[in-house]
């Protein structure tokens, strides 16, 4: 069964534990917190520079982002927080980069100069949290009709819908 | 006005390509889909062609949306499994495995060997039956009726050995968190084997339906030229991935489920064209024979579930002898089992390419968030590089080789 202990938080105690990490060296100056758990990665980083941890990990060799989404911890703050999951198809391994918005500016940079692939990921945010995305090439709906109100998957929307 | 979308797609497509010159407006904005045969599902392309030729494409997607990401979050972890088979329905078993691999590392469960075997073992016959479904769908929109007609008569075999073992055809629901739900009949054993004994031979009849066939070697060669850049940089993974190059495969490279046990090849070609994605399914559908025929042959003796009483329901004879698995039983399915806090992200090869799951669990027996990355998603971007400057017609052969579900896409 799962220990909680066996979890590492914060960025000195993940960078100790994992000095030659590939991501660990390309993050270690952008890095805000930092988490070990279930032998996966999580770095989190400040919402300014998240094209810059982008480049970073992919000059590093993380050449393949799998999946762009987000959560909503609604109603604690910051709250809304963007992931990104980032594949190494030499090294083998996953980082999970992460970016924390708070409710008062939902807004984010587009990463789809570093890889294209995020447009669609990026729309769906946008749809379906109404997270802002920031110098996105074509920034409509792709799920919900362009009319719908609200955001679904924000978690003070109902599940059956408002009625 | 049905849908407001439209004015937007049109409008983009034509400001793509030529601004607000009418002098240079030469081309012509059509719709295909979505009750468009060849779309295999409900597809919609915005299409801007220039006589015969492809000058931009705008996939519009959402028309299967029924929001499988939010229902999650109000039920309980045990009862999301039925709700994966629904995204994609080609390979229900997939999805069963995918979710219920990222659950069992938020709790750190270890699955017995047997549960494992038989897992890969339903999922190598998922993907030979899913790549049934797109060879014979694939062929009938070139216009070869024929080879959709026996991919059926095999994929019919596997859904009965489906409805054999989780008494369903297609929406198995047969892995449970921890393990699966029951010990396959007896006579499971026998029908697989039978099954696997005559499907080289089926693979190798479709194959002098088409390999040396003129009409499908003119329409498939060359035709929707992908990059390893741009497959890379597009997010395709899969059979697209390998077929332009990039040798990729999660089973060998991030097993899981026990896949590093088993010997197999994984198909790669560098033409990068419909052609080479139909070559590298065709060698696929015999490395997932081989893999099944080991998985059968090695199946350890064993339990089926992992021990979790918490966690897994007890048998029904003990249910009804044991207080204490009474009450288990009763725990589980009024109030679900909670899982530890924390986030994963799972990924599991499936027919077509890498379909993860990220849960986020906040310690209560609801999933917090379930998220999945689904791999037709991510290749529908790439259909625009791959059809721009070619014909019309050839946009058909394309769909097909990327082989989308608009289930997965649409969620």
């Amino acid at each position: 069964m799962y220990d909680p202990a066996s979890a590492l938080s914060g960025t000195e105690a993940v960078f100790a534990a994992h000095p030659d990490n590939t991501a660990v060296k390309a993050l270690a100056t952008l890095a805000t917190d930092a988490k070990y758990d279930r032998a996966e990665l999580t770095i989190t980083v400040a919402r300014e520079s998240i094209i810059a941890a982008c480049q970073a990990v992919q000059q590093a060799g993380y050449n393949f982002l799998e999946d762009v989404t987000a959560v909503d911890w609604y109603p604690s703050e910051p709250r809304f927080q963007i992931t990104y999951h980032i594949l190494s198809h030499s090294l083998k391994q996953r980082i999970r980069l992460v970016v924390r918005l708070d409710s008062e500016d939902p807004s984010i940079d587009s990463i789809v100069t570093v890889w294209p692939s995020a447009n669609f990921y990026e729309r769906e945010i946008f749809d379906l949290f109404g997270v802002h995305i920031g110098g996105h090439p074509n920034l409509r709906r792709i799920m919900m009709p362009e009319d719908w109100n609200g955001h679904p998957l924000r978690k003070d929307y109902p599940v059956e819908g408002y009625r | 006005m049905i849908n407001p979308g439209i004015e937007d797609v049109i409008a983009d497509a034509k400001r793509s390509h030529h601004g607000n010159d009418p002098a240079a407006d030469q081309t012509m904005v059509i719709n295909m889909g979505p009750q468009h045969p060849s779309t295999h599902g409900v597809l919609r392309l915005v299409l801007e062609i220039d006589g015969e030729s492809v000058v931009s494409l705008a996939p519009d997607i959402g028309y299967l949306h029924t929001g499988i990401e939010k229902t999650c979050e109000a039920k309980f972890y045990q009862q999301v499994v039925p709700l994966t088979d629904r995204i994609d329905y080609l390979c229900p078993m997939t999805n069963n495995l995918a979710y219920c691999l990222a659950v069992e590392k938020l709790l750190g469960l270890e699955i017995p060997e047997r549960a494992q075997y038989l897992r890969v073992l339903l999922n190598e016959l998922t993907r030979i039956q899913s790549h049934l479904v797109w060879l014979g769908t694939h062929a009938m929109d070139i216009g070869a009726l024929t080879v959709f007609l026996y991919c059926f008569r095999e994929r019919e075999d596997i859904l009965r050995i489906f409805e054999n073992v989780a008494g369903q055809r297609m929406m198995t629901s047969y892995f449970r968190i921890g393990g699966l739900s029951l010990e396959p009949p007896l006579d499971f054993y026998k029908q697989v084997q039978d099954f696997l004994n005559i499907m080289p031979d089926r693979i190798q009849q479709y194959e002098n339906l088409l390999t040396g066939n003129p009409i499908w070697m003119n329409r498939l060669k060359g035709v929707g030229y992908l990059s390893p850049a741009d497959a890379i940089a597009l997010g395709v993974t899969g059979p697209p991935l390998r077929a332009s190059g990039v040798d990729w495969d999660l089973r060998r490279d991030m097993p899981y489920s026990g896949y590093e046990k088993f010997q197999f090849k994984v198909p790669v070609s560098d033409v990068g064209d419909v052609w080479a994605r139909y070559v590298v399914r065709m060698e696929e559908m015999h490395e997932s024979v081989k893999i099944a025929q080991q998985a059968l042959d090695g199946l350890p003796e064993g339990r089926i579930v992992a021990d979790a009483p918490k966690i897994i329901l007890p048998d029904r004879e003990k249910m009804k002898t044991e207080m204490e698995s009474l009450i288990h039983h009763f725990k589980i399915v009024t109030e679900g089992f909670a899982v530890p806090a924390g986030e994963v992200y799972q990924a599991v090869e499936s027919p077509r390419g890498e379909m993860g799951y990220y849960v986020v669990s906040d310690g209560t027996a609801k999933p917090y968030r379930v998220h999945m990355r689904n791999p037709s998603f991510a290749t529908l971007q790439a259909l625009e590089t791959m059809c721009k400057g070619r014909l019309l017609a050839d946009v058909v052969a394309v769909i097909g080789s990327i082989d989308i579900v608009l289930g997965e896409i649409d969620r």
